[in-house]
């Protein structure tokens, strides 16, 4: 699957079928401080997410 | 998963493991509305009467406390502060006027804009060094005195910003790392005006986290900029959140007790406490079995020793 990515904006590909929570561990992303975004919905940690699917793992934390 | 709170089984967009819940979008945007209006009510931020100005930037926190505040049947309106920062700038100022037109409009609210680039002939970053401050500390004194000029000078009753409990939490471990105690007090959700011509200042979005008030922007389709200010990169800040949410994810609720345990702590002052001689003196005496200070009959080594005799060695 595609997965899109912020700061900086990237793109990476992660084998499917993964659940997100994998998907997170793999990129060593904490899912506290991120969100898994399918189309335009909220895809939860235990989510099956297809090798077809495209996401974006979007981060929630700001510096200001 | 699916939404804890729904009687059907409907399908969860976010668990909430500080909760032990999960919600359906319906759910989740009740439970938002709930907790903010919860800070409101607690906290004795304003009345459905008063005249509440709210801090924009375009990010996530302010574009949502702007929102909810409105879908809660508030009188809100808004300031924007055009920073003069290159691209985030301008998209930031994209983001809020597209919100101000498209949906806070038809709530009967309006957007005020600030341009810095108008009234001081440039952007913060060249003001930062002509000044020969940090650019950050530059914006902080521009925002802060804009916000209040605005609110005093309009006449509105309250200024609302979009402090959230990740905010709070990390504002609270900074100071008690470098016992900044005289910043502790400016830490309530709710400042009074304490003196005229300063406006009161409230935090509706203290009771969540930056993830769920994300989530509630993603839920209710709020276009929101998620790059972030070029100015935030290696904050102290940011250091701080990580390292706390490292903590929230081994064990939820961490955030949540340190900064509302703090908040209950200023509350509610504890009555002068006693010494720890005092409470030794009173709950401690000795073991019935070896002499040695406890406060049972018999001390937990005696037992321990007692109970090791009598065991079957396995
Ligand atoms: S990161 Fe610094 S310059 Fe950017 S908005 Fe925040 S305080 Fe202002
Ligand atoms: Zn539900
Ligand atoms: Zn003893």
């Amino acid at each position: 699957m595609i997965v899109q990515l912020s700061h900086p904006q990237r793109q990476v590909e992660i084998k499917g079928p993964k659940r997100t929570k994998e998907v997170l561990r793999e990129l060593n992303l904490v899912i506290e401080a991120h969100l898994v975004i399918r189309g335009d919905e909220l895809v939860t940690e235990d989510e099956l997410l297809a090798d077809a699917d495209r996401i974006e793992i979007r981060p929630v934390i700001s510096g200001g | 998963m699916n939404c804890t709170k729904c009687p059907t089984s409907t399908r969860a967009v976010i668990g909430l493991p500080r909760h032990n819940a999960a919600f359906c979008k319906g759910c989740f945007t009740t439970f938002v509305h709930e907790q903010v209006a919860r800070a409101i009510k607690s906290f004795k931020m304003f009345t459905p009467e008063e005249r509440i100005l709210v801090a924009v930037s375009g990010g996530k926190d302010s574009l949502a406390l702007w929102h909810i505040l409105l879908k809660l049947g508030y009188r809100a309106d808004a300031l924007y502060v055009n920073l003069g920062i290159g691209s985030y700038s301008e998209e930031s100022h994209r983001k809020v006027q597209h919100y101000a037109d498209t949906v806070a409009a038809a709530h009967g609210a309006k957007l005020i804009v600030h341009v810095v680039e108008q009234e001081a002939g440039a952007g913060i970053r060249e003001l930062a060094t002509v000044l020969h401050r940090p650019t950050c500390s530059t914006c902080g004194t521009i925002k802060r005195y804009q916000f209040n000029r605005a609110a005093v000078e309009q006449d509105y009753d309250v200024m609302a910003t979009g402090h959230n409990l990740d905010d709070e939490a990390a504002r609270l471990l900074g100071n008690v790392l470098h016992w900044q105690e005289e910043y502790l007090d400016k830490q309530s959700p709710t400042l009074p005006a304490s003196v005229e011509g300063f406006a009161k200042k409230v935090k509706p979005l203290c009771r969540l986290s930056e993830r769920e008030i994300a989530a509630y922007a993603v839920v209710n389709r709020i276009d929101y900029i998620v790059e972030e200010c070029p100015m935030a990169k290696g904050s102290k800040m940011i250091l701080y959140k990580e390292v706390l949410n490292r903590l929230e994810t081994e064990s939820p609720g961490t955030k949540q007790r340190f900064y509302w345990g703090f908040l209950e702590k200023q509350t509610k002052p504890e009555p002068a406490a006693e010494s720890m001689a005092e409470k030794d003196q009173r709950t401690l005496h000795p073991c019935t079995t070896c002499g040695q200070p406890t406060t049972a009959d018999t001390c937990s080594y005696c037992k321990m020793m007692a109970k090791a005799k009598t065991a079957t060695p396995r």
